[in-house]
């Protein structure tokens, strides 16, 4: 689904953010991605989102090469991604309902299809009474369900999880990681980055090591090992 | 499709627009501080060129005859005056006429009068008012007055020669008033917009990361501009309305003070008789400049 060929980032100052990384992903895996702040996770995951060009090498998207796509296709490309953030990344002017009915109109969903699956996918992060309230009106688990909620409402291929778990509290982390599996069980792929051994060692998927831009572990029923 | 995103797209503008209320208020304030330099810079404009025109109503060109000087030739020469392209209007004054205003200007002076009586005959001749329709072109015609050959011979004198020096300092105060308030016009406008554009900036900048988080659940970017451009129109429509709101006690106070100056121009009235041409401009300019201010402030983030 994914595959990584040799890919290489080197910013300006000569920093090396990725070093020819070969990477594949099938579909329908739980894929984790561990390493110290600056291994080069984020860059990985933002090469995936297409916002992030490499400096060497391809990144195919079910053999399409993500950075060759016209600049008008990337937002439909991303709606086949649904991203959720250390940040939550909610928009803070609209309500719970607003936040996940954006997405499906940025998808080009009807009306009627916004009423009827945003109430059902909150239902799904057991967030049905907060519909109406504002993103500062919520907890921060709260939040991330939200986020959660909005990127599977348009049924992705894959979601990335960016260290969703960074702000949150153990019980809160149990509940995210929770819900990420029975998102992986109902079909779709999970690539999430974490720093967080429970999680890690809970999990019992595959676990990817990067260490200064390079994969140095990819372990298909991994732990942590950092 | 298009009308559901159009239909959104005015939706989130509007909820955007009240729910950021701070922000709005400040670019509203902002841009009607700007509408009302505008709106200012049209009264300043329609003071000056009724003040203009008035002064130059009152310059004129007047030709003296001889009193022996033919009437039909004096006719024939005004008729001639008036073919000519420069020339607004002529205003013949007979001989009789002429004796009948000096009387009428010295009713008071007894001596005059009485010298005037011991003439026996009308010492006066007749006279043109010339008016041309540009103050710059009286030279033109004085010159045509001295090259007419034996109707010119009637002429007593062209009294533009003594006023010439007065018609050419007006001439010059009149281009000059013209140029520097087209600069100045010009000058207040571009830094009017700027802080205006700036204003939208500032209030787009605050959304970035929204920017940034809709461009990652998929937007097209212009279903992300949309929304912000609609917001920025509203600043302006609403600044627009604020700034009418203003002008018109702002004109009514001022119009006591230039009822007195520029001779009995009345801002006020004009504000009220012209009302419709000034709302136009000024919801216009306003509605334009949140449009575009927002829709560039926007693109700086939309680059992926």
């Amino acid at each position: 689904m994914i595959h990584f060929d040799k890919v290489s980032k080197v910013y300006s100052d000569d920093s090396i953010a990725l070093d020819e990384v070969t990477l594949k992903i099938a579909p329908q895996e739980f894929v984790s991605i561990v390493g110290h702040s600056g291994a080069g996770k984020t860059t990985l995951i933002k090469m995936i989102l297409a916002e992030e060009r490499p400096t060497r090498g391809t990144v195919l998207f079910e053999s399409v090469d993500v950075h060759r796509l016209r600049k008008s296709d990337i937002p439909k490309y991303r709606r086949r991604i649904g991203t959720v953030f250390q940040d939550f990344r909610l928009l803070p002017n609209k309500t719970v309902f607003e936040n996940i009915a954006f997405a499906m109109e940025a998808a080009g969903k009807t009306d009627d299809e916004i009423q009827a699956d945003v109430p059902h996918v909150l239902e799904l992060v057991d967030l049905s009474k907060k519909i109406w309230s504002f993103p500062h009106e919520l907890s921060g688990g709260e939040r991330q369900r939200v986020a959660i909620a909005r990127a599977i409402v348009n049924q992705p291929d894959i979601i990335i999880a960016d260290e969703p778990t960074g702000n949150l509290d153990p019980v809160n982390t149990y509940d995210i990681v929770q819900i990420l599996k029975k998102i992986n069980d109902l079909g779709t792929t999970v690539i999430l980055t974490t720093h967080n051994k429970g999680i890690i060692d809970s999990v019992g998927k595959r676990v990817i090591t990067m260490e200064r831009g390079r994969i140095v572990r990819d372990d298909v029923q991994g732990k942590y090992a950092i | 499709m298009f009308w559901l995103n159009i239909k959104r797209v005015l939706r989130a503008g509007f909820v955007g627009f009240w729910r950021n209320g701070s922000v709005s208020l400040s670019s509203v304030l902002i841009m009607t501080v700007t509408l009302f330099v505008l709106g200012s810079i049209i009264f300043v404009g329609a003071m000056l060129r009724t003040s203009l025109e008035q002064i130059q109503a009152k310059v004129d060109v007047n030709v003296y005859f001889v009193p022996e000087a033919d009437e039909e030739a004096i006719l024939g020469l005004a008729d001639t005056l008036r073919s000519l392209p420069e020339v607004a209007s002529v205003e013949y004054v007979s001989r009789d006429q002429a004796l009948e205003n000096f009387k009428n200007r010295h009713e008071n002076d007894e001596v005059t009068l009485q010298a005037l009586d011991e003439l026996g005959d009308n010492p006066l001749g007749a006279i043109l008012n010339i008016r041309a329709r540009e103050t710059s072109q009286y030279e033109g015609i004085a010159t045509f007055l001295g090259s007419q050959g034996d109707q010119g011979s009637f002429i007593d004198k062209v009294n533009y020669y003594q006023n010439r020096a007065a018609i050419d300092a007006l001439t010059r105060i009149i281009a000059g008033a013209t140029t520097v308030g087209f600069g100045a016009t010009l000058a207040l406008v571009f830094i009017s917009i700027v802080i205006a554009f700036n204003t939208i900036r500032l209030a787009i900048y605050i959304s970035r990361d929204e920017i940034s988080v809709m461009r990652l659940v998929g937007a097209s970017n212009k279903y992300i501009r949309g929304p912000f451009v609609v917001s920025g129109i509203m600043y302006g429509i609403v600044s627009a309305l604020a700034t009418l709101v203003l002008l018109y006690p702002a004109t009514y106070w001022v119009a006591s003070i230039t009822r007195t100056f520029f001779s009995g121009f009345d801002v006020w009235s004009y504000y009220l008789s012209n009302f419709a041409y000034i709302t136009l401009v000024i919801v216009g300019t306003g509605a334009l400049l949140g449009a575009t201010g927002s829709f560039l402030a926007v693109r700086k983030y939309l680059k992926v």
